[in-house]
């Protein structure tokens, strides 16, 4: 079996394929990088309805304070996955663009995804920062497991009211910069037919590829990379 | 008179009060005779009721003081174990130096002032604990709810015309439905009052 494949050539983007799915690979995404994609958006997008629901409108007022504990702890998690996306977005190798794809496309989308991993850091601390500022002094009790400490800044109505300001502000740009990504996603899968949405679903490197034996096997393949 | 209030557990909150008149009786001439102590109080506006709710992590928790508060107390001269005590709270005067907290306090989260305007408390019970202490009991109604809770009292000071006592209480908020915030903040509220009582 491995002479077989051995003896098979093996293109670059099909090298970490089969049972190594977790890792990106030119020809797509791995679950790594799908899974943290997936669990930030579902997040923020719970978090921006939840901003919305508990500052703006009129809910009973137990229920708010429940609301605001959930968007604390909703968002230290968005925070805490957002440094890891943004380490691993670093790190790891990203997939290369569709040959269709302009050179200002490609910097467009870069730019892009750069500021949507900025903003799910930027947002989150912003958010601390108003919990540390705030007067009412109330602590992070994360999920009521464990106390997250506020960040050593002065307490006043006027800081409160600054990094309120603040976190507002890039929330609603996070949800714009959400917007113009998620049209993106939808014009390049409806309009331009290319598998830049789909591959965000499942990990590109199985498409035409999968049912071959010499990408089953990525120590194998490994060794025939040039 | 202090043997007979000791074989009464049911003796009520200002037994002790008499009880611990007799002390500087015996020990000073000058010293108010027992039956100086019986009679009708008013509490005075001097008083303070002070409270705390501890929060998670430390950091001193949510303390406060209500502000409106009226009250009446009554020494029985023959048998203080039928004497009375009956306060009243209005939860709308709460003071924590955030206005933000007092209007939650206020809010249907909490107090619900809207529809409960009044906490009250009327004692049931006196149990002496000590030379100048005693457990008191009594009932606590609270949104509407009233549930049986108790005190201790100590006496601080008193003479012909007034008298003071430190009341300090710890009252789980959940059995009158004010348990939102936990466990963030503590189901448990401090009572640390100060009040002063001058006859009537």
């Amino acid at each position: 079996m491995g002479l077989i494949a051995e003896a098979k050539p093996v293109p670059a983007e099909r090298t970490t394929t089969g049972s190594n799915m977790l890792r990106n690979d030119k020809a797509g995404f791995g679950w790594i990088t799908i899974t943290l994609h997936w669990t930030i958006a579902a997040l923020i997008l719970a978090l921006l309805a939840l901003g919305y629901i508990m500052r703006r409108l009129p809910v009973d007022p137990a229920l708010q304070f429940s609301l605001y504990q959930w968007h604390k702890s909703l968002g230290f998690t968005v925070l805490g996955l957002a440094v890891i996306r943004t380490i691993w977005h670093l790190i790891e190798i990203a997939p290369r663009a569709p040959e269709s794809l302009s050179g200002m496309e490609r910097r467009a989308a870069g730019a892009t995804h750069a500021l949507l991993l900025a903003l799910a850091l930027a947002v989150p601390l912003a958010g601390w920062a108003v919990a540390s500022t705030s007067t009412l002094n109330i602590p992070s009790f994360y999920f009521n497991w464990f106390i997250i400490p506020h960040l050593p800044m002065a307490k006043s109505a006027s800081a409160e009211g600054l990094w309120t300001l603040v976190h507002m502000a890039l929330a609603y740009l996070l949800l714009a910069f959400v917007a113009l990504h998620i049209l993106a996603a939808l014009y390049h899968h409806i309009v331009r037919h290319d598998e830049i949405l789909v591959r965000m679903f499942h990990t590109g490197s199985r498409q035409g590829a999968s049912s071959q034996a010499a990408g089953s096997d990525p120590m194998i393949a490994g060794r025939k990379k040039p | 008179m202090t043997l007979r209030l000791q074989s009464r557990p049911t003796a009520i909150a200002f037994t002790l009060l008499v009880a611990m008149g007799g002390i500087p009786a015996s020990a000073a001439a000058t010293a108010p005779e027992l039956a100086d102590a019986a009679g009708n109080y008013g509490i005075t506006s001097a008083s303070r009721i002070h409270f705390t709710v501890a929060q998670a992590g430390g950091g001193g928790g949510i303390v406060g003081a209500f502000g409106k508060f009226s009250g009446s107390f009554r020494i029985d001269r023959n048998d203080v174990g039928h004497s009375t005590v009956e306060f009243t709270l209005y939860p709308e005067s709460v003071k924590t130096g955030e206005k933000r907290i007092e209007d939650f306090l206020k809010s249907s989260a909490v107090f619900d002032t809207a529809n409960f305007s009044t906490v009250t408390f009327r004692s049931t019970a006196v149990k002496q604990t000590g030379p100048d202490t005693a457990a008191v009991e009594g009932t606590l109604t609270a949104r509407g709810k009233s549930r049986k809770e108790r005190f201790s009292v100590t006496l601080l000071d008193w003479n012909r015309g007034s008298i003071a006592f430190n009341i300090r209480g710890n009252i789980h908020r959940s059995p009158y439905g004010m348990d939102v915030g936990t466990p963030i903040y503590s189901n448990v509220v401090e009572f640390d009052m100060n009040i002063k009582g001058q006859r009537r």
